[in-house]
């Protein structure tokens, strides 16, 4: 089991390798970082003196390695826009993104298992159709519409809940959390509303369809014919059994919630790492772009590792092979 | 009332589109406490249909339209759900075929006994848990505490099968119907459930109905039996009666398509009632092998078999091949299974060689050595003379393999279900260039077709219109259209019923008259294997224990193993 953890963990590192490689070539394909810096009045030697402070001289690999040890560190430089620390900025805006997604990851979860678990049993009752049509709008409609939507219904028609921003935040050390006030809660359900449907409707259709695989089985016939009871059958014996498969796009899907909730930020104008990147994008603001990348790959790499483990616990078959 | 249950006048209807099936008709069984009732019948008959409809589990649209099921007297059609669910597990267990699937993989087999025990019986778990030990030690499970955590995955197939007998009888009920509870298990294991269920049967006073297809259980574990045919029971009685007297027509063709161990006759009994005729021997036009097509040789061939007329159809030597079951860096920690060792032997031109053993043994590892299948970590394979073990592309290999083509085992997944029946078996024709243009290819496919008793209607068919029987005869005409001088046959009816086994039996005996092929004949089953092979050769753990003339080791085994073997055929001395 620990030469199972440390050959992924030695995977994962390899994988973070290429994505810094990645993320600090932009340096140099993204114009001169020394133009990026200096204004338009300085001189010939002002630009030689800074080339060589920032070390812009040294071999290729020397800088990259400097980069790839700062970047261990947490350090990716100066954001060229707002001249301040890129590890400071992320920090700042992380927390809105991950509470973001852990509450629309747990709407889709829930929402998602159950009315899965629900569709695959009762799979020619009209509550079920109703579910699975509605779903495929979920998937059919791009976020941002729905998003709309979700605005012009509930903020501007019903005004039950804010359009948009991030309301009612309490400083929890330099973690901010909009999970302690109504008017936090308020504002987060929009956008993790957006943000959810889709992995919900992928959930749902994923939990139902190996439901429906599962119930066919043996040894759900097995369970019947002892006698056991309808819950435990449908909640014990076959939703474990679907979970597998489920748990790997979750596990791939989370990554990208947290990675590309962009759109759903930039419609909910929800200051989070989103937002930060697409205003990034706008201003060729290399250093955070470059911290964005890794720190999304970093995101992935973890997240997929975790299922690995999760995989692990749930099927005991996988224990053995995976030696 | 001394009967545990009655059935009687039992109607089954499958209400489907195209019209009602009547799964079974008037169907009247009655079984006594502490007495074994052999229910058989080939698949399709409605066996297993009595079995689910008596515990109100029958598959929709499936549904008791007629009769009375009395359980200890109690009236069971029109109970509710939850009253079934309390007879269910508590007052009937079942057992179903295949251990491997019968158990949830993801649950310790612990988990899955108290879950049951507490629910028929309503008890704390720790109590449960203390059933659960005496329940798998009753069942033949040593160690039965430490067995509890284990997950399914992690015991043999006899042993699942065990502990699913324990879940059935977890609550513990008076009525047991188990459902072709050895068909997926080796000849000595089958033995031994068939022995542990007789003896619960009779230390604990149940009423036993075994579901089978195979006379051979019958007769070594039945007190009566019923016989089924299309829905109807044609014919019950005690078993020396059923299987020594037999009154009804059905039931004395299937009887006589059991293959004989004791005798060899020279062409299978076939199970003609009725629908004797469907795909029956006459059926097949008798070729020349001079002149016809399969009997000429492609160009490719000719150059390979020119100088070989002494020459073995196969040749193995020291054939040995090991399978990694651990990866390690380090050698000496890595495990390995030797699932071939040092094999040889040698199959004349013409001859039937059967290879025989239990599963694990190795037989279909040298099967899919020899057909290329699998490389040897050491050892020769030579078909016809000529080496074939070395670069593939090498024409001389690739003419010796042209010579070559197998048969295997399951007729639902060895045939590609998106392509036509005519693509299927033109593929070999048109992969070797054997035919001059597409006409000659349809041609020689509907030949082919006929040949094996299909008809040249089968050809713009898909594989799933066909039944096993049908769809190993697809597998058989897509073997001969490469115009092979050898057949590996891979348990080739091992998931046939008697009759078609018969069937399809005969149809390779006849094709290896009419061709000339080698056959090359692996199987569990020792009847077969005696009514179709020349020479015989025993296998366990890999390695060969003995090769000998067929009636020569059924008469007289020399080895240890190939007696114990012959001790475990089925004991069939019952039938007159």
């Amino acid at each position: 089991m620990l030469a199972y953890i440390l050959r992924r963990l030695g995977q994962s590192v390899l994988v973070m390798a290429a994505v810094s490689l990645i993320s600090f070539s932009l340096f140099n394909f993204v114009g001169d970082p020394v133009n990026n810096m200096v204004g338009q009045e300085a001189t010939r030697e002002d630009r030689v003196r800074i080339r060589q402070e920032l070390g812009l001289d040294d071999p290729i690999f020397i800088q990259y390695f400097r980069f790839v040890s700062n970047a261990v560190k947490g350090e990716f430089g100066l954001s060229y826009r707002v001249r301040r620390p890129v590890d400071v900025l992320i920090k700042e805006r992380l927390p809105a993104t991950l509470e973001l997604v852990a509450v629309s990851a747990v709407i889709a979860l829930v929402v998602g298992i159950c009315a899965g678990v629900y569709t695959g049993i009762r799979r020619d009752g009209w509550l079920s159709k109703t579910i699975l049509s509605t779903s495929l709008v979920g998937v059919s409609l791009p976020t941002f519409i729905i998003g709309i939507g979700l605005i012009y219904l509930f903020a501007v028609t019903l005004r039950w809940l804010p359009s948009s921003g991030r309301a009612g935040v309490v400083e929890l050390g330099w973690w901010k959390t909009s999970f302690l006030t109504v008017d936090g809660w308020r504002s987060i359900i929009l956008p993790a509303l957006t943000l959810s449907l889709f992995q919900l409707t992928m959930v749902l259709r994923l939990v139902r369809s190996e439901m429906l695989e599962v119930m066919q089985t043996d040894y759900i016939k097995f369970a019947r014919a002892r006698g056991l009871s309808e819950r435990s059958i449908n909640f014990v014996h076959a939703l474990k059994n679907t979970l597998v498969p489920v748990i790997t796009i979750i596990g791939i899907n989370i990554g990208g919630l947290i990675a590309f909730s962009v759109i759903t930020e930039t419609v909910f104008q929800w200051p989070g790492t989103g937002l930060m990147f697409i205003q990034a994008v706008d201003f060729a603001d290399v250093p955070i772009m470059a911290a964005y990348l890794c720190f999304v790959a970093l995101v992935f790499v973890v997240v997929n590792l975790i299922v690995d483990l999760l995989y692990v616990t749930i099927d005991p078959r996988i224990r053995i092979a995976g030696r | 009332m001394s009967e545990l249950l009655e059935i009687e006048n039992l109607d089954v209807d499958f209400v489907t589109r195209r019209g009602t099936i009547h799964a079974a008709k008037n169907v009247s069984i009655t079984v006594t406490a502490g007495e074994v009732l052999g229910l058989v019948g080939e698949s399709g008959a409605g066996k297993s249909t009595i079995g689910n409809a008596v515990i109100d589990l029958l598959e929709p649209p499936g549904q008791v339209s007629a009769g009375s099921i009395r359980f200890n007297g109690e009236e069971l059609r029109g109970k509710t759900d939850d009253q079934m669910r309390h007879i269910r597990g508590d007052r009937i267990g079942m057992i179903f075929q295949d251990p491997q699937t019968s158990l949830n993989p993801l649950l310790r087999i612990g988990e899955q006994l108290t879950e049951t025990i507490r629910k028929t019986k309503g008890v704390s778990q720790s109590v449960a848990l203390a059933n659960a030990e005496e329940l798998l030690e009753s069942v033949g499970i040593s160690e039965a505490r430490a067995r509890l955590k284990s997950y399914p995955h992690q015991f043999s197939g006899g042993m699942r099968q065990r502990v699913v007998i324990a879940l059935a009888l977890a609550g513990d009920p008076d009525l047991i119907i188990a459902d072709e509870p050895t068909t997926a298990l080796d000849v000595s294991v089958q033995a031994q459930i068939l022995d542990l269920i007789r003896g619960l049967c009779k230390s604990r006073n149940l009423g036993v109905i075994i579901v089978t297809h195979d006379i051979g259980v019958i007769a070594n574990i039945a007190d009566r039996v019923a016989v089924m045919f299309r829905g109807n029971i044609v014919e019950t009685g005690d078993v020396g009666q059923i299987l020594g007297n037999p009154q009804h027509e059905y039931t004395k063709s299937l009887i006589a398509a059991v293959p004989r161990p004791d005798k060899r006759l020279h062409r299978f009994n076939s199970v003609d009632y009725i629908d004797g005729t469907a795909g029956g021997d006459s059926a097949l036009n008798r070729i020349d092998i001079n002149s016809h097509w399969l009997g000429r040789k492609s160009q490719l061939q000719q150059t390979a078999t020119m100088q070989s007329k002494e020459v073995s159809a196969i040749a193995v030597k020291d054939l040995s091949i090991a399978f990694k079951l651990q990866g390690a860096i380090l050698k000496r920690n890595r495990r390995m299974l030797q699932a071939v060792d040092q094999v040889s032997f040698a199959i004349a031109s013409g001859e039937s060689f059967g290879l025989v053993g239990e599963s694990g043994s190795g037989k279909s590892t040298v099967a899919r050595l020899i057909a290329g299948l699998l490389t040897p970590d050491s050892g020769s394979v030579e078909l016809v003379g000529t080496n074939v073990l070395g670069k593939q592309k090498d024409p001389q290999i690739k003419a010796a393999r042209l010579n070559l083509q197998m048969i295997f085992q399951d007729p639902y997944s060895s045939l590609n279900g998106r392509l036509r029946v005519l693509d299927i078996v033109a593929e070999p024709i048109r992969f070797y260039k054997q035919s001059d243009n597409e006409k000659h290819t349809r041609q020689l496919v509907y030949d082919l077709l006929e040949h094996v008793g299909l008809g040249k209607d089968a050809a713009l068919r898909y594989p799933h219109e066909f039944s096993g029987g049908q769809r190993q005869r697809i597998s058989i005409a897509r073997a001969l259209a490469s115009r092979p001088r050898i057949l590996i046959c891979d348990e080739p009816t091992s998931a046939l019923d008697v009759s078609i086994q018969a069937q399809i039996l005969n149809l390779l005996k006849d094709l290896q008259d009419e061709l000339g092929l080698t056959l090359l004949f692996i199987s569990h089953d020792l009847p077969v294997i005696r009514q179709m092979c020349d020479r015989v050769a025993v296998m366990r753990n890999g390695a060969i224990c003995e090769i000998a003339a067929t009636e020569e080791l059924f008469n007289n085994p020399q080895h240890e193993y190939s007696k114990h073997l012959l001790g475990l055929m089925p004991r069939m001395d019952v039938i007159g």
